[in-house]
């Protein structure tokens, strides 16, 4: 299954600080794939299926 | 008093006009040491009432242990953008700015039952090897 969330920031600080939230946007996936900026979905789909395909 | 100006209920009734399947908002929230909770129990109650499929829920966050375990909430305020079933879809914090627009979007995303992926991507998304949690984080614009 696929959960997704929106984390609005500046209300969760302790997540900022455990992801090192530099700038947003900011993709977190599975706690440990860390993918800064926006990015086309494609090469969002590519990034997962390198690791969980 | 509204959240949501009237002229602005207006437009996101056209929005929401053309909603086929039903939607759920269920929101998680508390009364206190929570900055935004009560407004975004509100925005949220408010789009819920724009269309006549949605419903809208509200559930406390400490009293309702079996709902926020069921659903996998761990913080506060939250919304969830569901059908019938759980798409997954969970927005943390007050939606604001363009997470507003988010949250409309999800909402005929998950009404229309069509994510809008390319058929490829769906097809790689269905041989994942394990769950996929995805966090976006954003600040409110």
């Amino acid at each position: 299954m696929v959960i997704a969330d929106m984390v609005e920031a500046t209300e969760f600080p302790h997540l900022a600080i455990k992801y090192q939230l530099m700038g947003v946007p900011k993709t977190v996936i599975n706690e440990e794939l860390h993918i800064e900026g926006a990015i086309p979905e494609r090469m969002l789909i590519q990034r997962i299926a390198e690791k969980y395909a | 008093m509204g959240i949501i100006k009237d002229a602005d209920k207006e437009a996101i009734k056209k929005e929401l006009a053309g909603l086929t399947g039903p939607v759920k908002l269920i929101n998680f929230t508390q009364e206190l040491e929570c900055q935004y909770c009560k407004e975004t129990n509100q925005i949220v109650r408010e789009v819920s009432e724009l269309s006549n499929k949605i419903t809208f829920e509200t559930y406390n966050f400490i009293a309702d242990k079996e709902m926020v375990g069921s659903l996998k909430i761990d913080k506060i305020p939250a919304t969830i953008v569901m059908g019938s079933d759980d798409r997954g879809i969970r927005f943390y914090g007050v939606p604001s700015g363009y997470e507003f627009i988010s949250l409309l979007e999800a909402i005929r995303m998950v009404s229309s039952g069509n994510s809008g992926l390319p058929q490829q991507s769906k097809e790689i998304l269905g041989k994942l090897k394990k769950p996929l949690h995805l966090q976006v984080f954003v600040t409110p614009t």
